[in-house]
C-alpha cells in the first residue's frame, strides 16, 4: 500500500512540475447499450462535430427537466450545429429496465448509454447529476457544467455553435 | 527511522528522474490528471422536536477529494478522505484522515488488470456488486486484483479477487473474508459472424462469486467457502426485449439469516416494448435467503457483496422520497412492478397545444410463502420455502400517475397522484402492535414558470394525507432560478396534521446557491430529513440535520 501511495506521489508530482496540456479525452469505460450490449467511451465520437455528453437518472428530476426541454429544439441543434447528445444513465439495476422505455416514451433522439456501477461516472469525476460535458470535434472536453436552472441549455447551445464555428471555448 | 527511509528513496527517484531529464518528463506529461471534490460542513443546533442533539464539536464535516492520472493505457487514482467529525446520520465506520482508494492499472492487447481498489458488477449484482453511494456513507469496495480478458469477439471475461472495505478509521479496514469471483459474457451475435447482422439481439452471462472465512464458532460447524452462481440472458428484436437473471447461494449461516443452513436464491426479470412516444416496462423479482456478505457476522450497509435492487418506483418528490421509502428484504420477499410512459400528440385534447406525457408506475411487494420449521428439527434450515409463491403478507404496494404538460412556452407543470401502502412493521423493523400498515394517498403539483430567458420560479405543492403514522403532511417548495448561475429555494415540510399538536413540526428550509461550471457551492438553513433531496437543479442524498450546512463540489 505505501509503495503504491508512493508510486502514485511520484508520478502526481511530476505531471504536476511537466503537466502544460489542460485538454481532457474521453476516459475509457465499459457502459451499456440499451439492448444490454457492452459500449466502451473511448469509441465516443461524432466526425469531428461538437458532441455533448450528459450525465442522468429516471428519478432526477432536474436531469429530466434538461433533457426534455433540450429534446424540443434538438432538431435545430443538430441541424445548425451537427452535435450530437450522448445521455449517460447513471440508473443501477433497480431501474436500468426503465430507461429504454423512459427514451422512447419521451421521443428524445439521443444516443443513450447506461453506467450502472458508477464506471464513466468516475472516471469523469461527476459528484452529481446532472453534469454536463462539452467535447469539440477533436473529441476534447472543453466545458462542463454541473445541475440544471431553465434557461442553462441556452449557454449551451451558445457555447456548441462557437465549437461548431471552430471557435475556442474558455469558462 | 522508516520515515527517513522513505523520503530518501523518494528524493532518489525524484534526482533520477530529474537526471533523465526532459524524456521522462515528457513521457508523464503526455498524460492527463483530473479529479473532483466534495466537501459537506454542518453547523449543529440542538432539536428536541426532531430528536438533533447538541453536538459537542458544533461542527461536523465530511469531505472527499478523487484523483485520477491516465497517460494511454495506464492509470491510477487515488481518493483522500476526511471525517472531521463525521456529519450526524452517516453511518459509523467513517472516521479520521487519511487514503481510502488507490489503484492502478493497465491495458494490454486484450487483457486489462486493475490492482488496488476497484468496484465491480456481475450481470445485475445478485450475488456480486461492489460500489459506491458516498452521500449515504456507502463504500464497499474491493482491495485486490482484477482482471478483463476479451477472448474473442464478443467474448468477456472478468475475474475479481480481494477483500472488502469494512470501515475508515485514518484510513481503510478490510474485512477478514477473501472474495473470489468470475465472470463471463457472450454476445452472440459479435461472437458468430453470421449473426452479426441479425435483427435478433442475444447476450448470455453467467458468475460465479465464492468468499472464504476462517470458523472461530464453537456451536456449530459453519461452512469456511460459501459459492453462489448466476445465469442471465438478454433478447432483444427491434422494440421488444427480454431479459432475466437467475441465482443460488449455498448454505451461508450468518446473523441476518439467524444462522440457518438453507440455500439463498434469487431472481430478476424484466420486459419491455418500446416505440416512439410509447414505453412499458414489466418487471418481477424475488429472493429468498439471499443477504451476502464477506463476514457472516456483519450488519447494516457493512461487507455486502451482494445488490439486491427494490422494484419500486424511485421518488424525488420530497414527501414521497423521505416518509415511506420502500428498501428490499434480503430475506425473503417477491415483488411486480410495471411502468407505462406515454407522449400525448400536440393538438389532441389531453395534448393540448404544446402536447403532454402520461407515466403510471405500478409495483407491489409481498413476503414469500414459507413454513417453519418444528422446533424439533435437526436440520438447521430454519423453514421450507419456494421462491416462486407469493405470501399473504403485503409489505408495499404504490399506484403512481403522472401527468406532465406545457401550457405555454413559459409555464409546464407536472400533476403526480400516488396511493401507497407500506408495511411500517416490517420495512423498518418495527413492533407490528403499535405501528400498523399505513394507507397513505399523495399529491403534488410542480409548477414551472419561465419569467424570460434567464429567470425562472418554480414551485411545489405536496400534500400526503393518511389517518396511520403522523397523519396529514403538506410540503411548500419555492425555487428562484437565475441561469446559469444563481439559484435560491424556501421549503418548510409541515406535519400539520399530527394528532398531537406538540409534534405538529414544521421543516423549513432556506438554500441558495452559486454554480460556474463544475464549481457549485450552497448554503443552507434548517431541518433537513434524511433521503433524496432534488433542489438547486441537482439531487443528492442528505442525512437528517438542523442548522447551517455548506456543501462544495467541484471537477477538474
Amino acid at each position: 500500500m505505501k509503495n503504491l501511495t508512493l508510486l502514485f506521489a511520484i508520478i502526481l508530482s511530476g505531471t504536476v512540475m511537466f503537466a502544460q496540456n489542460d485538454k481532457r479525452s474521453i476516459p475509457s469505460a465499459n457502459v451499456k447499450t440499451l439492448n444490454g450490449g457492452s459500449f466502451n467511451t473511448s469509441e465516443l465520437n461524432n466526425d469531428g462535430k461538437p458532441m455533448i455528453i450528459n450525465f442522468w437518472a429516471t428519478w432526477c428530476s432536474p436531469c429530466k427537466r434538461e433533457l426534455n426541454n433540450i429534446a424540443e429544439v434538438y432538431d435545430e441543434w443538430v441541424e445548425e450545429t451537427g452535435v450530437k447528445i450522448v445521455a449517460i444513465s447513471i440508473d443501477d439495476a433497480r431501474n436500468m429496465g426503465k430507461v429504454a422505455p423512459y427514451v422512447n416514451g419521451k421521443g428524445w433522439e439521443y444516443e443513450v448509454y447506461i453506467d450502472p456501477n458508477g464506471d464513466f461516472k468516475r472516471a469523469m469525476n461527476v459528484n452529481n447529476v446532472p453534469h454536463t460535458f462539452l467535447v469539440n470535434g477533436n473529441g476534447e472536453i472543453v466545458w462542463q457544467h454541473n445541475s440544471y436552472s431553465e434557461g442553462d441549455e441556452d449557454e449551451l447551445y451558445e457555447l456548441t455553435k462557437k465549437l461548431a464555428k471552430g471557435e475556442e471555448i474558455s469558462h | 527511522m522508516k520515515i527517513k527511509k522513505i523520503s530518501f528513496s523518494l528524493l532518489l527517484i525524484a534526482s533520477v528522474g530529474n537526471l533523465l531529464g526532459q524524456s521522462l518528463g515528457d513521457q508523464i506529461s503526455s498524460g492527463e490528471i483530473h479529479g473532483n471534490f466534495q466537501l459537506n460542513m454542518q453547523y449543529y443546533q440542538e432539536d428536541s422536536l426532531i430528536g438533533a442533539y447538541e453536538v459537542p464539536e458544533d461542527v461536523l464535516m465530511n469531505g472527499f477529494a478523487n484523483f485520477i492520472y491516465t497517460n494511454g493505457n495506464f492509470s491510477a487514482g487515488m481518493r483522500y478522505e476526511s471525517y472531521m467529525n463525521p456529519i450526524l446520520g452517516y453511518p459509523s465506520g467513517f472516521k479520521g484522515n487519511g487514503l481510502g482508494y488507490r489503484y492502478a492499472s493497465f491495458t494490454n492487447d486484450n487483457m486489462s488488470v486493475t490492482v488496488g481498489n476497484y468496484y465491480e458488477q456481475f450481470g445485475n449484482g445478485l450475488i456480486y456488486r461492489t460500489f459506491e453511494a458516498r452521500g449515504l456513507g456507502y463504500d464497499n469496495a474491493m482491495d485486490g486484483i482484477r482482471i478483463y480478458y476479451k477472448l474473442a469477439e464478443g467474448l468477456n471475461v472478468k475475474g475479481v479477487i480481494g477483500k472488502q472495505r469494512e470501515s475508515f478509521d485514518s484510513g481503510v479496514k478490510y474485512g477478514e473474508g477473501i472474495v473470489r469471483g468470475i465472470d463471463g459474457e457472450l454476445s452472440v451475435n459479435d461472437f458468430i459472424p453470421s449473426l452479426s447482422e441479425a435483427k435478433t439481439r442475444v447476450i448470455l452471462g453467467g458468475s460465479f462469486v465464492s468468499k472464504f472465512q476462517p470458523d472461530q464458532n464453537s456451536q456449530f460447524n459453519l461452512p469456511e467457502n460459501v459459492g453462489a452462481s448466476a445465469g442471465r440472458f438478454n433478447i432483444s428484436r427491434g422494440k421488444i426485449s427480454l431479459a432475466g437473471e437467475y441465482a443460488r447461494k449455498i448454505n451461508d449461516p450468518s446473523a441476518d439469516n439467524g444462522y440457518i443452513f438453507k440455500e439463498g436464491e434469487a431472481f430478476y426479470a424484466q420486459t419491455a416494448f418500446s416505440t416512439k412516444g410509447f414505453g412499458l416496462t414489466l418487471s418481477a423479482k424475488g429472493n429468498d435467503n439471499m443477504s451476502f456478505r464477506s463476514d457472516r457476522g456483519a450488519a447494516q450497509t457493512v461487507l455486502q457483496m451482494n445488490y439486491l435492487p427494490a422494484l419500486t418506483r424511485q421518488h424525488t418528490y420530497n414527501l414521497l422520497a423521505t416518509l415511506y421509502p420502500y428498501a428490499t428484504q434480503p430475506n425473503g420477499e417477491v415483488a411486480f412492478q410495471g411502468e407505462l410512459v406515454y407522449k400525448l400528440k400536440k393538438n389532441t385534447f389531453l395534448g393540448g397545444k404544446n402536447g403532454a406525457g402520461i407515466l403510471l408506475n405500478y409495483s407491489t411487494v409481498y413476503n414469500i410463502d414459507s413454513t417453519a420449521l418444528p422446533a424439533s428439527d435437526t436440520t438447521q434450515m430454519g423453514y421450507t420455502s419456494n421462491l416462486f409463491s407469493v405470501g399473504d403478507t403485503k409489505y408495499y404496494e404504490e399506484i403512481n400517475v403522472e401527468f406532465s404538460k406545457k401550457f405555454s412556452k413559459s409555464v409546464k407543470a407536472i400533476f403526480t397522484y400516488s396511493n401507497i401502502v407500506f408495511n411500517q412493521a416490517v420495512v423498518q423493523g418495527k413492533n407490528p402492535k403499535d405501528h400498523p400498515t399505513i394507507y397513505a394517498n399523495v399529491g403534488v403539483i410542480d409548477l414551472t414558470y419561465k419569467i424570460n430567458k434567464k429567470h425562472a420560479i418554480r414551485t411545489e405543492l405536496q400534500g400526503l394525507f393518511t389517518k396511520q403514522d403522523h397523519q396529514d403532511w403538506a410540503t411548500v417548495l419555492v425555487e428562484y432560478t437565475y441561469s446559469p448561475h444563481w439559484f435560491i429555494a424556501v421549503m418548510d415540510q409541515f406535519n400539520y396534521g399530527n394528532k398531537i399538536s406538540e409534534e405538529q413540526i414544521h421543516y423549513y428550509y432556506t438554500t441558495a446557491g452559486y454554480v460556474k461550471g463544475a464549481n457549485r457551492v450552497s448554503l443552507g438553513y434548517g431541518r433537513q430529513r434524511a433521503g433524496i433531496f432534488c433542489v438547486g437543479g441537482i439531487c443528492r442524498t442528505v442525512p437528517a440535520a438542523n442548522g447551517i450546512t455548506l456543501s462544495i463540489t467541484s471537477s477538474f
